[in-house]
């Protein structure tokens, strides 16, 4: 009756501080301006299914998508383990679905339990490739700090729960054949189940029955509050990813890499400039006029979205020729960058119930006019992103709000605008010799 | 070679009360900057071989505003498109060829939503169609066995998603055509775009297009295709730098086609 007790609490809690969280994170998210990303229903089911459920973008670098897709497929199907357990908790009971579900429980169990080892091994081989490889993109200096280390906990916080999984069913196998398990027994004298019938007796077959129960409750209550407890930290940690990248690819840019956004704001003006009957339509007293962004409000839902997508495993970085060449610029950064201070803006509402100035903005304090300018808008950070990130369109913003709110481009680029615009191409040939060509 | 170019204007056509089959975008570099402008006369000289009705806009065409978008610069963007899609407009343009991925691009997908839109493709696209279509053929031999390498475009590959038109161009030079590590999605940027072509590189240890020809330099290629007089400048910079303009050409898809035919 404790133990029911103690589970409600824990369950209740943990879920409730979770959603109290993630709420946290919508209502930071939703700080965005508007944009129209629900359009074309059928084809962002298309892509979110090849995409995010498929993910047919980490196959273009095949060791590491095999060794995420164990990881990914052992994180899904755990769930339904998982399901057993809150009814066994809230019940008191012990495999409640064993009896009713007979071969084919045996079979969901065997298949988590394989999933699971396929799992530790891929968790290893990542821990592998971050601390003992170094794999250049995951040592990128902009990881230093709490990035790596978030990194490593996610990791071995995955090993861990394996080996809860682990002790929960080896303990319980062995219990089983002795006659002694907590679960309904059905005459048989093992669950079946493909790893731990062999592997619990291996590690616990000489043990005593108060130990095995020990083992086996520590595994199980050890499940639970890790899973609970990874579900709390994923609001604070790049590990969001899980979560949030359906809804990521899901709202997807679906136009070509190539199209950038119009500004309207801009086309009322340059309209009302060409034409002087041409009345732009009123502006929305929400949202304060402003060309391109210095601040994360001033990037959409879909870009604030985007950053806390990110799980900065930095293919974006790595495919991006300004990084390539040793330039300042990390698309990666960006995004991160860009989460950093959305968090703080979201800590600052907190405390003071709506935003007060706190002297600082993401472009400035966060990311570097260095930085935008090394950008060459190849759209490779775009390709690279297994999940459709777009940090290329928050350079593009920060770049249009330097150039048009603060007139704080390199001289050369000045030098470009004024040739355009007085003789309609980027150097000083006069618009009447365009045709010269044909002649020479 | 010394044959007199046949390049009416939409001003011309107009005057003899006809209308072009498509409208020749040449773009900045194509009209001014001397290694487009031979990239320009190829274009011509393929499509003045193939009898398509094509004019150009001349002296009434502008900058499509790529450079200015690009580097931030929305409302000198947006002038431009305007402007120039008045100009097409009141000629009633339908089919655009563009010589350059980023006027490609910005015709194609930034343009529409201010009043513009056309059918636009690229010029290897259109060249595609002609040999498709058996307009041209390609007799001359002359890059036969060569080993050539293309050079993806930005604007044009990821930006847009064409990779197949200038390879299916170019099959028909009976030459060897050796891919790089990192071609079409996974390409790499020559450096210019984004408006790099027209400032200082950022601090780095390296430039963009000497890491790019680099790679492509590595598979001991005759030539280095191109698609964009951008990526024209900063591959033949880049083979300059290491000084092996005498045995590798960075040539454009049309001049391939053009030379292989002796235009």
């Amino acid at each position: 009756m404790v133990g029911i007790l103690i589970f409600i609490l824990l369950f209740v809690g943990g879920s409730a501080f979770f959603l109290f969280n993630a709420g946290k994170v919508r209502r930071n998210i939703l700080l965005g301006r508007d944009i129209d990303r629900k359009d074309r229903p059928a084809e962002r089911f298309k892509v979110m299914t090849l995409v995010a459920l498929g993910q047919k973008k980490m196959f273009a670098k095949p060791v590491p998508a095999v060794l995420h897709l164990f990881l990914y497929a052992a994180f899904v199907i755990t769930q339904i383990e998982l399901i057993e357990i809150v009814v066994d908790g809230a019940l008191g009971d012990h495999r409640i679905f064993r009896p009713s579900l007979g071969g084919f429980y045996t079979f969901m169990i065997s298949f988590i339990e394989i999933l699971s080892v396929l799992a530790f091994i891929g968790t290893v081989a990542f821990l592998a490739r971050r601390n003992l490889l170094k794999v250049p993109r995951l040592v990128k200096s902009e990881l230093n700090g709490w990035p790596k280390l978030d990194a490593n906990l996610i990791l071995l916080a995955e090993i861990t729960l394996i080996c809860f999984i682990f002790m929960m069913n080896g303990a319980d196998e062995v219990l089983y054949s002795k006659g002694i398990s907590h679960a309904q027994s059905l005459g048989d004298n093992s669950f079946g189940f493909s790893i731990s019938s062999h592997l619990g007796p291996l590690l616990f077959g000489g043990m005593s029955e108060h130990a095995l129960h020990t083992i086996e409750r520590i595994g199980w209550w050890g499940h639970l509050t890790m899973v609970l407890g990874f579900l709390n930290y994923l609001p604070y940690s790049k590990h969001f990813h899980v979560l949030l990248a359906f809804p990521n690819v899901f709202y997807s840019n679906l136009n070509p890499f190539g199209q950038f956004t119009n500004l309207e704001s801009v086309t009322n003006e340059v309209k009302a400039m060409m034409d002087p009957s041409f009345i732009p339509p009123p502006a929305n007293p929400d949202q304060p006029m402003r060309f391109g962004a210095k601040e994360v409000t001033d990037l959409s839902w879909k870009q604030l979205l985007d950053a806390y997508s990110c799980t900065e495993c930095g293919r974006c970085t790595a495919a991006c020729p300004a990084n390539i060449t040793g330039k300042l610029l990390s698309p990666r950064k960006i995004m991160m960058s860009t989460r950093d201070r959305l968090e703080e803006v979201g800590k600052n509402i907190d405390t003071n119930g709506t935003f007060k100035d706190d002297g600082k903005s993401l472009l400035g304090s966060y990311i570097t006019p260095e930085e935008l300018w090394a950008c060459t808008s190849c759209n490779a950070c775009v390709e690279a992103c297994p999940i459709n990130i777009d940090p290329l369109s928050i350079i593009t913003d920060m770049r249009r709000f330097i150039v048009m709110e603060e007139s704080a481009a390199p001289a050369e680029l000045n030098g470009m605008f004024a040739n355009i615009e007085n003789n309609g191409a980027p150097w000083q040939f006069p618009q009447a010799d365009r045709l010269n060509w044909k002649n020479e | 070679m010394s044959e007199a170019l046949n390049v009416p204007t939409m001003a011309d056509y107009v005057a003899k009360g006809e209308v072009p089959e498509i409208l020749f975008w040449v773009g900045c570099l194509g009209s001014f900057d001397d290694r487009a402008k031979k990239v320009t006369k190829a274009i011509v000289k393929i499509l003045n071989y193939a009898n398509v009705k094509f004019a150009v806009l001349g002296t009434e065409e502008s900058c499509n505003g790529d450079p200015a978008k690009r580097a931030g610069n929305e409302f000198l963007f947006q002038m431009q498109a305007m402007g120039n899609i008045a100009v097409m407009n009141g000629y009633n343009v339908k089919k655009i060829v563009t010589g350059c991925p980023h006027c490609f691009n910005t015709l194609k997908n930034e343009y529409p939503s201010l009043g513009g839109n056309y059918e636009v493709v690229h010029h290897t696209q259109l060249l595609q169609d002609l040999l498709n279509s058996g307009r041209i053929k390609i007799e001359g031999g002359s890059f036969k066995g060569k080993k050539i390498t293309f050079h993806d475009p930005c604007y044009l590959g990821r930006a847009n998603g064409v990779y197949e038109a200038p390879r299916e161009v170019m099959v028909n030079l009976d030459a060897e055509l050796a891919e790089m590590k990192r071609s079409k999605a996974n390409g790499l940027c020559c450096g210019a775009g984004g408006a790099q072509m027209f400032k200082e590189a950022e601090k780095g240890n390296k430039e963009v297009n000497i890491e790019r020809t680099e790679e492509a330099l590595a598979l001991n290629p005759d030539v280095i295709a191109v698609g964009c007089p951008f990526c024209n400048t900063m591959m033949t910079d880049g083979v300059k730098h290491f000084n092996k303009e005498q045995s590798v050409k960075v040539l454009d898809v049309a001049e391939l086609i053009a030379q292989a035919n002796d235009l």
